[in-house]
């Protein structure tokens, strides 16, 4: 029991993650109906926005760990969509209306480039920060085990919930949230009634961005350790989550990115650790075999 | 940034300078926004932790050029041309002056030039020529009065007409070439390597083809059936001691019952949902093959693949067991370079074997079928294809020739592990398909030798090779979208009338075709 709650806390920590980077994925699929494979390239770029800038605050000799926290995530969201605006303009707007698979090569093209781009400018090695939130809660015990919630663990998901919580209200509330909905149904009559489509989808990949840029974040401070490859592993496991949860639908990807990490938690806590990569896709396989568009994903029918 | 009047080439010009400002403003502010991060910061490894180094220069120098630029391109567009021409082109040539100079004598030239990287100073220069270039086309098309538009339509016809004409003489003139390269005086052992590299991501992309091009599937593992042919060789080789051409035909048939595998349960998805899963099944094949340790020897690897022999000939200078060697027989000099010329024509061979093979099957029925599938998959159904069966067959036969690759690479490299299967390489294949034009088999060569043959060509940036690598993928795909030698036609067509191939043309035809 003690030992199920440990994985449990840690694989929403992980999920956390994945669920942020979902959302990106799963917005541009629903807008535009292409695979932004760079995505996971923008995780990483905030994950290193952020390691910049604690070293920054570090030089600058603010210690205050809360207003540090606040700065680091702050600049990140305001600088790393940058990079989603930027992608969007230069690689995918030139080809809208292009064979589907042309942007997906693109796609493929810039994760490569931006990849390379950080390597070149940031040096290959692994970069190291030292732990910022130390400390935790003791929740339960049993002999030498201590199942630890760490008051870390608790920034993490109160920031994804309060997050998804804005973002879901922005969606829904909001007139951006209106339009992105309407492009999402039909680009053609959204701009026929007056919606600029082109912006909506550049802030779409905004949005997308400064959430994977937080993704970035957390996986900073929570594993202390990040280099220019973090972003494709992630990425691709946060697209499994959002086709687990059913690409196109919000709730699902936040959904498919906590089972995902829990999974992936649960996998390495009771048998192997090697194989949980192997246990994230088979489940992704055996989920779509008897549910093809996902868990929460609206069946899309075919016309002739 | 509205484009609109890029189409319409001024008429009188006049510059309207608010807009100028405001555009270059704005580049300007994203580039400094993209820049003062990752370029004007470097966490630097120190002892004891992570050090802050600036590079604010460099920052401030790509800002003011971004301005310049946009403001140089904005110019262009509004009529302005000979200042543009004028300024761009002194420029660049005054830094091709000095980068030549830099490379010709070695010495340091950095101190004139804005960055003190030769390969960055050289974008500069590319992009200062580009805009010099594009400048003197428009004046010279606004010279010669308002040009004659061509419409959508006819461009498009002209391009077709080109790349028919392109394969029709490019097939034969490439397999010639192909079938002399070897004995061309300038190659040597260098470029027979990278010779029989290019020629393996040909093989490997005429096998995608087969998948992506012909059936419409989206295939992002395609690796994993590489993976299983490369691997089947290596432990048939290892632990059997079983030779090449022994084994060549089980690694096909071991890589097709893996796609059969696989195929079985996901090729009822569609598009997308096809591509995660084919991504997640190489992803699980190459987690596999660095876990199972006693039987992969996971990540270190298979060492000692036996090299194929000659009919039994082994290309080697003595004989293990004191038999005949390949040079003994043919009583020729001893020459390393032997063994290389081989293998480049096994490859050949394997390569040209997929591509008759396609062009022969997309004329039977079942080839047929893929293409009628991948266009519309209502329609099929309803004449009575099997949706799943015909899908199938493709997703096998385009894994039997992953196999065959996999286990040539298997015995060119004498050494595989998990690192040669990653997914970075079902993107290069896919890549290298797409890019040709899907279903294009000439186009898969030339998209092979460029994406392929370059890179390694270039070996010594090394540190750029992939950023140009993912560049030049951006690149060409927005200069033409539907792959470079993309020309559909039908395959048949009802009336003699409308131009059925005659019988002369009609491999040049098939291999242009959708």
């Amino acid at each position: 029991m003690e030992y199920f709650v440990q994985q449990l806390i840690n694989g929403l920590t992980l999920g956390a993650i994945y669920g942020l980077i979902a959302i990106g994925y799963t917005m541009v699929y629903g807008i535009i109906g292409m695979i932004n494979f760079a995505h996971g390239e923008i995780f990483m770029i905030g994950a290193f926005t952020s390691l910049l800038t604690f070293l920054v605050l570090g030089a600058a000799g603010i210690s205050w760990v809360p207003l540090a926290l606040f700065l680091a995530l702050a600049i990140t969201m305001l600088l790393t969509p940058i990079y989603g605006w930027t992608l969007e303009r230069v690689a995918y707007r030139p080809l809208r209306g292009s064979p589907r698979l042309a942007a997906l090569i693109t796609a493929i093209g810039m994760s490569i480039f931006l990849q390379n781009y950080v390597q070149l400018l940031q040096g290959a090695r692994n970069k190291p920060m030292q732990p910022i939130i130390r400390g935790g809660f003791e929740l339960m015990r049993e002999g030498d085990f201590v199942v630890l919630l760490s008051y870390l663990q608790i920034f993490i998901i109160l920031l994804t919930v309060g997050l998804m919580i804005v973002f879901t209200l922005i969606i829904h509330r909001t007139a951006l949230g209106r339009a992105q909905r309407a492009c999402e149904q039909d680009r053609g009559m959204a701009a026929l009634v007056g919606i600029n489509v082109d912006r909506t989808i550049s802030l779409t990949f905004v949005m997308g961005a400064a959430l994977a840029s937080v993704a970035g974040f957390i996986f900073l401070i929570n594993y202390g350790v990040i280099d220019f490859f973090i972003g494709f592993l992630a990425g691709i496991k946060a697209f499994t989550a959002a086709v687990l949860g059913g690409i196109g639908s919000l709730p699902g990807a936040m959904l498919g990115g906590f089972l995902i990490g829990l999974i992936e938690a649960f996998w390495s806590g009771y048998f192997t650790v090697e194989y949980k990569d192997v246990a994230a896709f088979g489940i992704l396989v055996l989920v779509l075999i008897f549910r093809p568009t996902g868990l929460l994903g609206k069946p899309d029918i075919e016309k002739v | 940034m509205g484009d609109t009047t890029a189409r319409t080439p001024a008429a009188n010009p006049g510059v309207d300078w608010a807009a100028l400002a405001k555009e270059s403003v704005l580049t300007a502010l994203v580039v400094l926004g993209l820049s003062v991060y990752m370029i004007g910061l470097k966490a630097e490894d120190v002892t004891g932790g992570l050090a802050i180094i600036t590079r604010y220069d460099s920052v401030a120098i790509v800002t003011v050029l971004a301005f310049l630029l946009r403001a140089a391109l904005v110019l262009v567009r509004s009529g302005v041309y000979l200042p543009v021409i004028l300024v761009c082109g002194a420029l660049a040539v005054a830094m091709t002056g000095l980068l030549g100079a830099w490379w010709a004598t070695g010495e340091e030239m950095s101190a004139y030039l804005p960055f003190g990287d030769p390969v960055v100073n050289g974008l500069l220069d590319l992009m200062l020529i580009a805009l010099a270039v594009r400048a003197a086309l428009r004046l010279r098309a606004s010279l010669h009065g308002p040009a004659k538009a061509m419409t959508q339509e006819e461009k498009e016809a002209k391009a077709a007409r080109f790349v028919k004409n392109f394969s029709m003489f490019a097939g034969p003139a490439l397999l010639a070439f192909a079938l002399i390269y070897p004995f061309l005086p300038f190659v040597d052992r260098f470029y027979l390597d990278v010779a029989v590299l290019v020629m393996t991501y040909v093989m490997l992309g005429w096998g995608l083809n087969i998948v992506v091009g012909l059936a419409g599937l989206l295939d992002l593992g395609y690796v994993a059936f590489y993976a299983v042919g490369a691997y089947s060789y290596a432990l048939l080789a290892t632990n059997f001691d079983l030779g090449f051409w022994v084994c060549l035909p089980f690694a096909g048939v071991m890589a097709a019952s893996f796609g059969l595998l696989l195929g079985f349960p996901v090729l009822r998805l569609r598009g997308d949902y096809l591509a995660i899963v084919t991504l997640g099944f190489g992803e699980i094949i190459r987690v596999i093959l660095l876990n199972w340790y006693q039987f992969t020897n996971g990540p270190d690897g298979i060492s000692g693949i036996p090299k194929p022999t000659f009919f039994g000939l082994p290309l080697v200078r003595r004989a293990a067991d004191g038999g005949e060697t390949f040079h003994q027989f043919f009583n020729m000099q001893y020459s390393t370079t032997d063994r290389i010329v081989f293998l480049y024509y096994v490859i050949l061979i394997l390569a040209m074997v997929t591509n008759l093979f396609t062009m022969r099957i997309r004329k039977l029925p079942i080839g047929r079928a893929w293409e009628a599938l991948r266009e519309d998959e209502i329609a099929c159904r309803s004449l009575g294809i099997n949706p799943t069966n015909t899908k199938l067959t493709a997703f096998a036969i385009g894994a039997m020739f992953a196999g065959f690759a996999g286990s040539f690479f298997a015995t060119r490299q004498g050494f595989i592990s998990p690192e040669s299967f990653t997914f970075i390489e079902s993107a290069v294949i896919l890549a290298v398909v797409v890019l040709g034009g899907m279903g294009s088999q000439i186009g898969v060569v030339v998209a092979a030798v460029i994406l392929i043959g370059l890179p390694e060509i270039f070996r010594d940036l090394q540190q750029y090779r992939m950023l140009a690598f993912g560049g030049a993928m951006v690149l060409i795909m927005l200069w033409r979208p539907a792959g470079l030698l993309a020309f559909r036609e039908p395959t048949i067509r009802l009336w003699k009338g409308g131009g059925k191939p005659e019988p002369g043309n009609e491999k040049a035809a098939a291999e242009a075709g959708p």
